[in-house]
């Protein structure tokens, strides 16, 4: 009897045990990666006070940087937005050949490294590039420019408006847009009224994931661009050559304002959510 | 308001399985009719061709006269339930009950009274600011329903519509079900696999097997004179006896029963004899023969006995307990079968429900009633 009660309590020692080593690993593994680096960026940013902030940001290259990465943000969340919507839709309701193949091409871009992308780019839009006679014809300039920027952005970000997207719908089911048509409701009826507003959350954090890395990316927006100062140069390049040319504190204080956006907006949706969640009860 | 449903010919596969073939049938206006059948037969698949949910294949589909083969499903203008409900999760139960309408750009004060008068019949009127997770299984239901008939629509289509609820609230649900339609006189056409929901509720039964129709009639019709070998096994429960025909009678052994009148001598049949069908006598009668009683279970008013005849073939019997008190375990006693259902073996042999001396228990069986769905 006592035998047995002692083992027992053995046991719930040893699962305790268990559970706190567990939580200190994640806890730590946290903190080491995520929290340390964020801490070390914040500090060093602001370690020479707010007027230093107001001078990076009173520079007129800074600026534009930051005017050409809202630009390349903007258009790319539009872009995968929208045709993420439709792919997804494709995806999770429609059955064809190839369908496999195309889900697997979808996360293409977070397999290849974006220098690739980069080069994929200049070898099509470049100099002897497949199109580079159609747009050169009309006077566009595709390669060290902005549309060339947004591509390849585009690109890279396509598969985050899909992979949130596409679970949801599969979890979803076809019922509730059956039994909308049933009620009268037309394609478009459907998707605004009830399809999209069962994605939202989904969809939303898809968004968020596709503008932070629309901000981010530098790689292949570095070989595409050419990195012209004060043209094409956005927050991330400025933050590279800033760190080259030795003014590190700028490149810190630039390197903050970004990773304080993409951090505020993954907070911000996560507590609408959380919001939404608890009004629904 | 109500209009009839007549189906003609319709024909569907998917890939190289045939899941509806050649299905014809009416439902009259102001009527309620079970398109009944196990799972698997294409009934749901009839059901959703009428809504427009699926295209046939080949076939027709008129509703109060007017054909709707073509139309899109928003233009059929049919109300529609769906077995796991489908309602719209992020609205509120009044949303939910206004959609129909609010598509179809009816002013908001008709939309009001509207959704107060269907909330009023369905009994859910302190219910209309809740969401559909915070409502029973019995009582999103309901919703689902008052949603469906909101926009007026001139035939109610009801898919399995208590097949996700638990055992009391289907019985509930049923009864109301069936007072709701006396007042209001939809014409509607459900689908079940539960037989005992199809006699109860309607006027009329279409009996689906492998796509095909096997019967189409009143309810006690369908149980007092099959058709055909499955309609007698699958609804209500049977006793599927093996024998040798001779002279328009069934023989196994020294046991006979009578009915088969268009079977030639010698051929093999099978004869359908309903548990309550069978009556037990201490004593010989003239068409009576006897059997050993092997088990008897006990059900409150009734008992199940387990018989076996003398060429070995099992019977079960139920009867009433007053009229068997004295019978027990390990007797040997007399059955006289009443209405037996035979056909030829032949006939019965790509059935399913064949097994000599098997009892076919009722569909319900078949596929369990799933909790109510939790969120």
């Amino acid at each position: 009897m006592s035998a047995i009660s002692t083992s027992a309590r053995a046991d719930r020692r040893k699962a305790r045990l268990w559970r706190a080593l567990m939580l200190s690993v994640a806890l730590l593994y946290v903190a080491v990666l995520l929290l340390a680096p964020l801490g070390g960026i914040i500090y060093y940013a602001l370690k020479e006070g707010l007027g230093e902030v107001g001078h990076t940001f009173r520079q007129s290259d800074v600026r534009h940087a930051f005017y050409l990465t809202a630009i390349i943000m903007v258009v790319t969340v539009i872009v995968t937005t929208f045709f993420g919507i439709i792919v997804a839709l494709v995806l999770a309701r429609d059955r064809f050949v190839g369908k496999r193949l195309v889900s697997a091409l979808v996360d293409l871009p977070l397999a290849v490294s974006p220098v690739i992308v980069g080069l994929m780019a200049v070898l099509l839009f470049g100099r002897g590039g497949w199109f580079e006679p159609f747009f050169a014809a009309r006077g566009i300039q595709v390669i060290f420019a902005l549309p060339s920027m947004i591509l390849v952005t585009i690109f890279i970000s396509i598969p985050f408006v899909i992979r949130e997207v596409v679970p949801v719908l599969q979890e979803l089911g076809m019922e509730e847009e059956q039994a909308a048509w049933t009620l009268g409701a037309s394609r478009l009826q459907t998707f605004r009224r009830v399809t999209l507003p069962n994605i939202r959350w989904g969809l939303l954090y898809g968004i968020a994931l596709s503008a932070a890395r629309s901000i981010g990316e530098v790689g292949a927006v570095l070989i595409v661009s050419g990195s012209l100062q004060g043209q094409t140069e956005t927050a991330t390049l400025y933050i590279l050559r800033a760190f080259d040319q030795y003014q590190e504190q700028q490149a810190y204080i630039v390197a903050l304002t970004l990773a304080s956006f993409s951090i505020v907006m993954l907070i911000g949706i996560e507590t609408l959510k959380r919001r939404a969640s608890r009004e629904a009860g | 308001m109500a209009g009839s449903i007549q189906v003609r010919g319709l024909t569907k596969s998917f890939g190289t399985f045939r899941a509806v073939d050649d299905v014809t049938f009416e439902a009259a206006e102001g009527t309620i009719t079970a398109l009944l059948g196990p799972s698997g037969s294409g009934k749901s698949t009839v059901l959703r061709m009428i809504a427009g949910l699926e295209q046939a294949d080949v076939g027709s589909v008129w509703v109060a006269g007017e054909e709707l083969t073509e139309a899109s499903v928003q233009d059929r203008r049919l109300g529609f339930v769906f077995q796991h409900y489908a309602l719209f999760r992020h609205m509120t139960v009044r949303k939910n009950v206004a959609f129909g309408l609010s598509v179809r750009r009816v002013d908001k004060g008709t939309q009001r009274e509207r959704v107060d008068e269907l909330l009023e019949l369905v009994g859910l009127a302190p219910f209309g600011d809740r969401y559909p997770d915070q409502l029973s299984g019995g009582q999103r239901q309901r919703v689902a329903l008052a949603r469906a008939l909101a926009p007026r629509p001139q035939v109610l289509l009801l898919d399995e519509p208590f097949g996700a609820l638990d055992a009391r609230v289907r019985q509930e649900l049923r009864a109301w079900l069936d007072h709701l339609h006396r007042e209001l006189g939809v014409t509607s056409l459900f689908v079940t696999h539960d037989q005992e929901e199809a006699l109860e509720l309607a006027n009329e039964i279409v009996v689906m097997n492998h796509g095909r129709v096997e019967q189409v009639g009143p309810a006690d019709a369908i149980y007092n004179q099959p058709a055909t070998p499955f309609v007698a096994a699958f609804v209500g429960s049977s006793n599927v006896l093996r024998g040798t025909v001779w002279e328009r009678h069934v023989h196994f052994g020294h046991s006979i029963v009578a009915g088969a009148h268009e079977i030639p001598d010698g051929a093999e049949a099978i004869a359908y004899i309903r548990p309550h069908d069978i009556e037990i006598t201490s004593e010989a009668g003239s068409t009576s023969f006897p059997v050993a009683v092997e088990r008897r279970t006990d059900m409150g008013w009734m008992s199940k006995l387990h018989l076996r005849l003398e060429d070995g073939q099992p019977l079960v019997a139920q009867l009433p307990n007053d009229e068997i008190e004295a019978v027990e375990a390990g007797q040997r006693l007399f059955a006289n079968l009443r209405n037996p259902k035979v056909f030829a073996a032949d006939r019965a042999e790509d059935e399913s429900a064949t097994v000599p001396g098997a009892v076919v228990a009722p569909a319900e069986t078949e596929t369990q009633p799933q909790a109510e769905a939790q969120v």
